[in-house]
């Protein structure tokens, strides 16, 4: 029943952010049509974000209590957060070259966001060449904890780096247009239900395929 | 009250409950075991049936996942650094690096045990062992034989009341191997205690006055050695080896 | 301050260990050389280009030679299972901590104290200031906290060369890219001023990653 509520959730608001984004949302002057990714763009990276969070908070956890659910979570939230990262870049990306004529700006948000798919494959990494599961799940915990600290010194650093390059503009002088500020909350929105959808599926498929090993080894 | 008190001194070990698990693989399911001070234990049993998971955690090396247990009466979770200074561990693996000295490994230890007069007893415990002529050759250079018996001599530093020996015999000469009694003898002669894991029946026999058997994180065999037959011993052995959970 | 005491100890056994070989010493250092000459080749061109990579340069070289030395504090203590004899005797897992962490810091200074002059003669720059020293001591902290942590968690996995660059590098991104800042202007003779913000960077990754690893080590080394 709680599944189908956030699917139904996030289908709905998917569709309304779809209208918001593609027909809803006047063009933006400087930029032109490509200036909608923002709207993908954003939620992408405050996603990143958000998965992190989850995985560091899951990670203290179960190093406090060992408990292997909050192993799952933080291990899930992971996969989620890095699929999302991988897109913030792409989506990123493809920004810049209609715009600056390049594939990458060192452009301190993307920057850090490259940093963190850094720290997020290493946490994955770890994982699989742990010598055992508990082991590798003890690891990645710390991981996750060390890689989430890191993470606001991490944009200090970019920031100040910037110095040197373009500033992205996102914000015109007069500060963001009602319409577009609805159309990226709701995008927010959007994006942030589907990530719970996705954690949740990964969530379920864990608590499975665990099931499942237990199953096994009393077989044998 | 006070009766409580000195009953519990009397155990070396006092371990109820005690399980371990890795993920999935549960190393110790359930141990019960007492030990008495000034009392010797041979615990034997096959391959994966958990007896270094016993003896680390004995050793403070690895934390129970649940169970109660006290060293020298001492509770594991709460005086895991106190208990460290009463106990002296032997494993196959000696602990020594290769690149140092046997006096500056045996110094150093010294310094982490916080040992009075570190010269004079490292003389004492090498004397023990027979290698008070190598004190300042590397140790990189030995064979395993004399390798391990400073290993010992490292052991019984600080004088520890309990000895945890984790298959101490593998890969010992014979010399070595006389070596390694002779000084767990000396340790029984002191009222210390020993706790040790093995796969040689007979001469695990010899020095220990309580025999116990491991099989699959259980212990399965518990009696004291005096009128115990070696051939009765294997056949329960094989019997537990044979029970498999 | 027992505890310092030992940790002292740890760490000077650590020196002890490696002044009877010298070969990591060596063999870093002379890898540490070899990326500077390296680099010479490959941004061969003239002297103004020179300064404006030189701190790329610098820092790029003291992170890979970061790694072969961090790499080292838990691999000496792989031999005989030595971690679990540090982990029998008296002290507590923190200590151990500072105690190899004290070892690669000390092991980290004296490799680039060599390298420095080596490399302000090969790039015809004034290295020895007293401002580059101040950010290479820093940054070398933040590495050394970091590292000792990721070493001890990469040599119990299976592929323990490759595992600490993947952790390592990422984390230390921001103070590299700081001490690269920071470098730059104290080669061009800025003054301490324009430093500060690049430099507070440094030592708050430095106080936040020695107080983490600090806390977070025990569950690396223990079961």
């Amino acid at each position: 029943m709680k599944s189908k509520i956030l699917l139904g959730m996030s289908l709905v608001l998917m569709i309304v952010s779809l209208y918001l984004v593609f027909i809803y949302v006047p063009t933006e002057e400087s930029m032109g049509i490509v200036q909608r990714i923002f709207y993908l763009m954003v939620p992408m990276g405050w996603l990143t974000l958000l998965a992190f969070l989850v995985v560091f908070i899951s990670s203290i956890l179960y190093l406090a209590q060992k408990e292997s659910r909050w192993d799952i979570l933080a291990y899930s939230s992971a996969e989620v957060g890095f699929v999302f990262t991988t897109l913030a870049i792409i989506t990123g990306s493809i920004w810049a070259k209609p715009i600056w004529e390049v594939w990458w700006t060192w452009d301190p948000r993307l920057t850090a966001t490259l940093v963190l798919w850094f720290i997020y494959a290493a946490y994955f990494v770890v994982r699989s060449f742990a010598a055992e599961e508990s082991q590798g799940a003890r690891l990645a915990a710390v991981v996750g904890i060390i890689g989430f600290v890191d993470i606001p010194i991490i944009a200090m650093a970019t920031t100040l780096w910037k110095g040197l390059h373009p500033p992205l503009i996102i914000f015109q002088e007069g500060g963001i247009a009602p319409e577009m500020l609805l159309t990226l909350l709701v995008s927010i929105a959007a994006f942030t239900v589907f990530y719970f959808v996705l954690l949740r599926q990964q969530v379920l498929m864990k608590n499975d395929e665990s099931k499942l090993r237990i199953l096994k080894t009393y077989d044998s | 009250m006070k009766e409580a008190g000195s009953i519990s001194q009397a155990w070396a070990i006092k371990i109820q409950g005690l399980t371990k698990s890795f993920g999935i693989h549960h190393a110790l399911r359930g141990i019960d075991l007492e030990v008495r001070q000034g009392t010797s234990l041979v615990i034997f049993g096959p391959n994966g049936a958990g007896k270094s998971t016993l003896i680390k955690v004995l050793a403070t090396i690895i934390n129970p996942s649940s169970g109660k247990v006290l060293v020298d009466g001492l509770s594991l979770k709460s005086n895991a650094e106190e208990i460290r200074y009463r106990i002296g561990v032997v494993s196959h693996q000696t602990f020594l690096y290769g690149n140092l000295s046997v006096y500056e490994n045996l110094e150093f230890y010294s310094r982490m045990y916080d040992v009075s007069y570190p010269r004079e007893r490292i003389r004492e415990v090498l004397d023990m062992v027979d290698m008070t002529s190598r004190l300042y050759d590397r140790v990189g250079t030995f064979s395993r034989g004399m390798q391990q018996r400073i290993s010992i001599a490292r052991a019984l530093l600080h004088k520890p009341t309990i000895m945890l020996l984790d298959e101490p015999e593998t890969g010992l000469d014979q010399q070595a191997t006389f070596l390694l009694w002779r000084a767990l003898e000396a340790v029984r002669e002191r009222k210390g205690t020993i706790i040790l894991t093995s796969h040689n029946l007979e001469r695990g026999l010899e020095v220990c006055d309580q025999v116990a058997i491991l099989a699959g994180g259980k212990i399965t065999f518990r009696q004291p050695r005096q009128g115990l037959d070696l051939v009765g011993l294997k056949e329960t052995y094989q019997r537990s080896i044979a029970v498999r959970v | 301050m027992r505890c310092l005491r030992k940790a002292i100890t740890i760490a000077w056994k650590d020196v002890l260990s490696e002044m009877r070989t010298k070969e990591t010493i060596s063999s870093v250092l002379v890898f540490t050389l070899l990326v500077i000459v390296t680099f010479n080749f490959a941004f061969n061109t003239g002297q103004e280009v020179m300064n404006l990579v030189a701190p790329g340069i610098l820092w790029v070289t003291f992170a890979f030679a970061g790694v072969l030395s961090l790499n080292r504090a838990f691999i000496l203590e792989k031999e005989e299972n030595c971690l679990e004899g540090l982990m029998v005797c008296p002290v507590s897992r923190e200590t151990i901590y500072v105690g190899k962490m004290l070892g690669s810091l000390l092991f980290m200074l004296v490799i680039e104290a060599i390298a420095l002059p080596i490399f302000a003669l090969l790039f015809n720059l004034a290295v020895l200031s007293l401002q580059l020293m101040v950010i290479t001591f820093l940054t070398t902290i933040g590495f050394a906290a970091v590292g000792t942590l990721f070493s001890a968690l990469a040599v119990n996995t299976r592929a323990r060369e490759m595992i600490l660059p993947i952790l390592f590098l990422p984390i230390v991104a921001p103070i590299i890219i700081s001490a690269v800042s920071a470098s730059g202007l104290a080669l061009s003779g800025e003054d301490w001023g324009g430093l500060a913000s690049s430099l507070g960077i440094i030592v708050a990754f430095d106080v936040i990653f020695l107080v983490m690893s600090y806390l977070v080590f025990t569950f690396v080394i223990e079961e």
